[in-house]
């Protein structure tokens, strides 16, 4: 990372939606595996190359299936040399192309658009459309063999006739590959590499589910990606590029499809996430979901000064910089020789390390000295022990935890920080307020799926189902009510506030039951965070409608703020009574 | 949670003003807010008495720490401090050892400070005195038991040992698992 590195903490930039489509994406994260990281630096267009290269893969494979019009010993050739990448007056040809009859007789640059097209396209009609316009052009008999399934020399021949040296590398490659793999009898292995060259040479974008399964083992990473790029453009102008055959519909399955197998998740939670952003916005979720959030650290205020320990700091060679106006005990770390979570400073509970987006709950909760406060879900004592440095440790903080094993980091940091007003509590946070009550502040950060942090955690991409997330919501809701129960509203430090935050990115864990606390708790109302950044909650999403108010509320995304996903809504606490405040916070809301 | 016996009264205070002498009546009589020492699951926590009173509303099969602890009585009664404390004996304590840069890490890793590390020594310090030791920032890393005192020290080889190691903060990442 270097020191002026664009991930740079603090208020991002708008999304600049262009950049998914038309720029090069930078490689996202380096992965061990080459075929992976070669792909995303790839442009987002296809090259001709990459067109020709993939359009040429997908012969066999086209031959192959079975089309009711022609029969699978076509020939094939102009369109695979000069197929362009799509461009959106492809569609001018789109309805020729659609009549396989008319095929067989197209001019050169009809037949070039198709082969534009073909990049994209792997139904039935369009295969037979590609394999027709290809038969009156025998730039290469040896194909005709491939695709005959005939003889396995026929690759090397084509190739060598396309003079596309990186298409015969990989293939000679793959083929080494699988004779090594693989000691079968030639003729068997030549059957196979027709079968290989079937699934990745695809660049299809419809598939059944029997090819699906194929494609998921075999699957390069590099078409499919190019092929997210496309469905992405297409979607965003989806009246000039589409296919009129296909739906919308169509285009999203095929895309969730891609998105999954690429990015690693699993088809509900693909599925969940997506329908959040716009569809080039949900790609750069996603995309920053592969990237590490930047390290942060926060001064303990309470032990030293931003100053002092960024001195000390930069003393063992740490390159670090605050981490922007947000906040005024935040340092972002670039690079450290040495391990940031074991240095002498960090043994003398200087600081703490502590992700950017848990500073925010802290800060909308603006605790004030002498005042009792809850913090529900505590573990491991990031927020608790800003929230007691914030109050300059007087009053008193009620850390509480469900979980025993996480409550040794909590502890130890407490002590470490050298906070004195806190005691730990080891409840489930649905049994407040019972235990303890009338708080002034009370900070829930409830257990939530993580689909904020997958970066960090990327295990949510597939163990998550809709079972838990009924469950986690069912708990979120519960604790919810609790953590209100437990706010006294007639607090004497001007307190009464509840801020509730999660982790998590999905509406139902969110604005779902923010609403719920809403409708169940007439004596709250959401008020600002007084946070000046972030995006404004939904009012509304997927034909469920939510208060109005929900407006307040803050979301924090990877790709647009460079932290962890987060959500945070303040609730102020009007009466104690439910039933008392029901008439007039009815009256407010008409207001 | 319940207040400290008289005999465990002694023995803490016995261990205490090994580090802080007598200004140990400085961590009873405080101007803020009055301070009590709490016993609860053989361990001792140091607390103001707002943030006591609150706590001691809470069950204590659910309670698992408050304040500050101190440290811990073993099966035989005797009073073992533990880093935690660090904060407040660095407060009062009486003799202080500064180690250098480059005796800081051994110390972190649990290891006895020898004489070539020593950056300062408080004057006139006793031998087998409890002794607060920092770096040379001034912050408190750890505390120990010297071996010699201050005028032998000067007599000793750079390999001797000067501060037998007792705790040190290292153990917040070391010991996290049994410490609390």
């Amino acid at each position: 990372m270097g020191r002026k590195s664009n991930n740079k903490q603090g208020v991002p930039q708008d999304l600049a939606t262009e950049k998914v489509k038309a720029v090069p994406t930078p490689a996202p994260v380096p992965t061990p595996t080459p075929t992976k990281s070669a792909p995303k630096g790839k442009t987002a267009k296809p090259t001709p190359t990459q067109a020709k290269k993939s359009v040429q893969e997908a012969k066999p494979v086209k031959a192959a299936a079975p089309t009711p019009t022609q029969g699978p010993s076509k020939s094939k050739g102009r369109a695979t040399k000069n197929a362009p990448p799509p461009e959106p007056e492809s569609e001018v040809s789109d309805d020729d192309s659609l009549l396989p009859s008319d095929d067989e007789y197209l001019s050169g640059s009809e037949a070039e658009q198709t082969g534009g097209k073909q990049l994209l396209w792997d139904d039935v009609d369009s295969d037979a459309d590609s394999v027709g316009a290809d038969e009156f052009d025998g730039a290469s008999d040896s194909e005709l063999e491939d695709s005959d399934g005939d003889i396995s020399s026929g690759d090397d021949d084509e190739d060598a006739d396309k003079g596309d040296f990186v298409t015969r590398a990989r293939r000679e490659t793959k083929r080494l590959l699988k004779e090594a793999a693989m000691s079968q009898a030639e003729l068997e292995e030549s059957a196979m590499q027709t079968n290989i060259e079937d699934a990745d040479g695809d660049p299809h974008l419809f598939l059944d589910d029997a090819e699906n399964d194929e494609e998921s083992e075999g699957a390069d990473l590099a078409t499919v990606n190019a092929r997210i790029r496309d469905v992405v453009q297409i979607l965003d102008n989806f009246k000039a590029m589409r296919d009129p055959q296909r739906s919308r519909a169509d285009y999203v399955a095929r895309l969730l499809k891609d998105m999954a197998l690429y990015y690693g998740y699993n088809d509900y939670m693909i599925e969940k996430l997506f329908e959040l952003f716009p569809v080039s916005e949900a790609v750069e979720f996603f995309e920053a979901n592969e990237i590490q959030r930047p390290v942060i650290i926060r001064t303990n205020t309470l032990r030293t000064r931003k100053r002092e320990l960024a001195q000390a700091l930069i003393a063992r060679g740490v390159n670090l910089e605050p981490v922007g106006k947000w906040s005024k005990v935040g340092l972002q770390i670039f690079e450290s020789p040495v391990p940031v979570g074991a240095t002498p400073e960090y043994l003398a509970g200087h600081y703490m390390i502590q992700a950017a987006s848990s500073f925010l709950p802290v800060m909308a909760l603006a605790p004030s000295e002498h005042e009792k406060v809850l913090d529900m879900c505590a573990a491991p004592g990031g927020k608790t022990t800003y929230l007691a440095s914030l109050m300059k440790n007087t009053g008193f903080v009620l850390a509480n935890d469900a979980n025993k094993d996480r409550q040794k980091a909590l502890v130890a940091n407490i002590h470490r920080l050298g906070i004195h007003n806190t005691a730990v509590a080891n409840y489930d946070g649905r049994e407040y307020p019972k235990v303890m009550g009338s708080f002034d502040r009370v900070l829930l950060d409830a257990p939530c799926s993580g689909t904020g942090v997958i970066s960090k955690d990327p295990s949510v991409k597939v163990n998550k189902s809709e079972q838990d997330f009924r469950m986690l919501t069912r708990l979120q809701k519960e604790l919810i009510l609790a953590a209100i129960d437990s706010t006294n509203a007639k607090s004497t430090t001007g307190g009464g506030y509840l801020v509730y935050s999660t982790c998590s990115v999905t509406v139902d864990e969110n604005e779902a039951v923010v609403d719920y606390a809403l409708r169940k708790r007439p004596n709250v109302k959401l008020v600002d965070t007084g946070l000046d950044f972030g995006q404004a909650g939904f009012t509304a999403f997927k034909g469920q409608t939510f208060l109005p108010t929900l407006n307040l509320t803050k979301r924090y995304y990877p790709h647009t703020h460079n932290m962890d996903g987060f959500f945070v809504a303040k609730f102020k606490k009007i009466s104690n009574t439910i039933e008392a405040t029901q008439q007039q916070s009815t009256k407010n809301g008409k207001k | 949670m319940r207040p400290l016996t008289e005999e465990e009264t002694k023995t803490l205070f016995e261990k205490l003003a090994r580090y802080v002498g007598k200004n140990i009546t400085h961590l009873i009589d405080r101007p803020d807010e009055p301070h009590c020492f709490r016993l609860h699951e053989e361990k001792v926590y140091y607390v103001g008495e707002t943030t006591m009173k609150k706590a001691a509303g809470i069950n204590r099969d659910h309670l698992l720490s408050f304040g500050t602890c101190f440290g811990k009585f073993t099966k035989t009664r005797k009073f073992r401090l533990h880093i935690t404390a660090l904060d407040y004996l660095a407060q009062y304590s009486k003799y202080k050892v500064w180690v250098k840069p480059n005796g800081e890490m051994p110390f972190l890793y649990g290891n006895h400070v020898v004489k070539a590390h020593i950056g300062r020594i408080t004057e006139d310090t006793p031998e087998h005195q409890g002794v607060v030791i920092y770096n040379m920032a001034d912050n408190p890393i750890g505390f120990g038991t010297t071996a010699r005192s201050t005028v032998e020290i000067r007599r000793l080889d750079p390999t001797a040992i000067v501060v037998f190691h007792q705790s040190d903060v290292g153990e917040y990442l070391r010991d996290e698992n049994t410490l609390f």
